[in-house]
């Protein structure tokens, strides 16, 4: 398949003037045609691009798509992706997807969550504390935002002290910008071996942690050893670069709107409505969400047949003026922000939203709270952003306080 | 309002818990959702209404009286 020259090629690239907006192709097309062909892969596949809020959640949100790479035609980020492992269960469909998911639901239930505020606090301020100890302008990515959410999931998934430091040292290795992709797969394999290590372990010593409970559900025979651990990698995977990204260009847009600071210093509501909006805004998972359709089906008066792509970037979907006005204003009082697609929607949403809210009404206020003097310490064009990933964010961020 | 929750739908984003603890909760054992409340008293109708709109598996059913 070749695209014709009026198909406008699929892109991630942002403005540089307006980093945290999405290409300004994407409000032109949902003007004209909300729901349109792009080509993808230099022109070999043009699957349909959904701009509009409402047409993204029709989507997400239908059985007649399929999130399974492997189909002939799927508009993959990159060609030829395979399946994976069960256990990294957002590229699985129905059945087998709800299986895998089912054996972490409850651990992201609200109130387990919180049982982890405490600890998400205690190395917030020990990170923070260390950051403070630095003399003049250090990376905030490679001193607070990356270790973070690392050292959360190693809590969660019950990783012992002695371990961190390889747990923090690999984790960062797969999500190393200028690491080769051969460097990034020997890093996951590395903590996957050693998470296998882990079952072993904490079915000798049970803790009150994922794992062990991902080991006893594995002697019930509902999974693998093997399973349990690529559904610990896979939160690994899901939450850490991720999170990461998303509290550095938090960082950088509560830096840029000085007069909304306040709101991130409120009460627990305000603060949490602030995140809502932070995620709208932000909207870090920029790639697409893609399917393929694997029946025919009309969606806002377009018929998708089956076997036809479908990009879905929810960083555009956050932005449409029908749902949210004003919509390239950050707003953190606005009234709908949480009806944002940051985390997706749909049966495969994103499991780990509870955990990513309190790691953001956490951090956020405690960094501003710390930090008061906090400010950017090269001018704004000399950060580089990570344009062509599936996650946005920034690959270092020098700050001075 | 009458509420009815589709339990096999829910997929246990816990957005519903998070907006209206007083109508919604999550099983213990597998995180999926629980009606505390099938006529929540008006006060709580906006964020029931906002539980329903967000819910990523449509299984949250309102009737309004």
């Amino acid at each position: 398949m070749t695209s014709s020259p009026t198909v406008p090629a699929f892109t991630l690239v942002r403005p540089q003037d307006a980093p945290l907006d999405p290409s300004p192709l994407y409000a032109k097309l949902r003007a004209k045609q909300p729901i349109s062909r792009v080509s993808l892969w230099e022109g070999q596949l043009s699957p349909w691009l959904v701009t509009r809020w409402e047409d993204a959640r029709a989507v997400l949100g239908s059985p007649a798509f399929s999130a399974d790479p492997t189909h002939a035609g799927a508009p993959t980020f990159r060609k030829d992706t395979p399946q994976g492992r069960r256990g990294f269960f957002l590229n699985q469909d129905d059945p087998v997807h709800a299986m895998m998911r089912r054996t972490l639901t409850r651990e992201f239930m609200v109130k387990r969550i919180n049982e982890l505020r405490p600890a998400i606090a205690r190395l917030t301020d020990e990170l923070l504390t260390d950051l403070t100890e630095l003399s003049g302008p250090a990376d905030f990515v490679e001193h607070f935002a990356l270790p973070l959410p690392s050292l959360v999931i190693c809590e969660l998934l019950g990783v012992p002290y002695e371990d961190h430091g390889f747990f923090q040292e690999h984790s960062k290795a797969i999500v190393d910008f200028n690491a080769t992709a051969q460097e990034s797969t020997q890093a996951l394999a590395s903590v996957s071996e050693y998470l296998l290590g882990l079952v072993e372990t904490k079915r000798a010593e049970p803790g009150n942690d994922v794992i062990t409970r991902l080991a006893v559900q594995a002697d019930e025979g509902v999974i693998t050893d093997q399973d349990a651990a690529d559904l610990g990698a896979f939160l690994l995977i899901a939450g850490h670069e991720t999170t990461a990204n998303m509290i550095a260009l938090s960082t950088i847009t509560l830096l840029a709107h000085p007069d909304q600071i306040p709101h991130i210093l409120g009460g627990q509501e305000q603060v949490a409505g602030a995140v809502e909006e932070l995620l709208r805004y932000v909207s870090i998972v920029h790639g697409g969400l893609r399917r393929t359709a694997v029946e025919d089906v009309t969606i806002d008066g377009v018929t998708i047949r089956a076997g036809e792509g479908v990009i879905v970037p929810i960083h555009v979907a956050n932005r449409d003026p029908e749902l949210f006005t004003a919509p390239d204003d950050l707003d953190l009082d606005r009234a709908n922000a949480r009806q944002h697609l940051a985390f997706g929607y749909g049966i495969h949403q994103c499991l780990g939203q509870p955990l990513a809210r309190a790691e953001l009404q956490i951090v956020l206020p405690e960094i501003f709270r710390r930090l008061p003097e906090l400010k950017i310490a090269v001018p704004m064009d000399e950060i580089a952003f990570k344009q062509d990933t599936v996650v946005y964010g920034v690959v270092e961020l020098p700050v001075a306080w | 309002m009458h509420v009815e929750v589709d339990v096999p739908r829910c997929v246990a984003s816990g957005q519903c818990v998070l907006l209206a603890p007083d109508v919604f909760d999550q099983r213990d054992e597998d995180g999926l959702v629980v009606l505390l409340n099938e006529n929540p008293p008006a006060e709580l109708h906006d964020a029931v209404r906002e539980s329903a709109t967000v819910c990523p598996a449509a299984a949250i059913r309102l009737e309004e009286a």
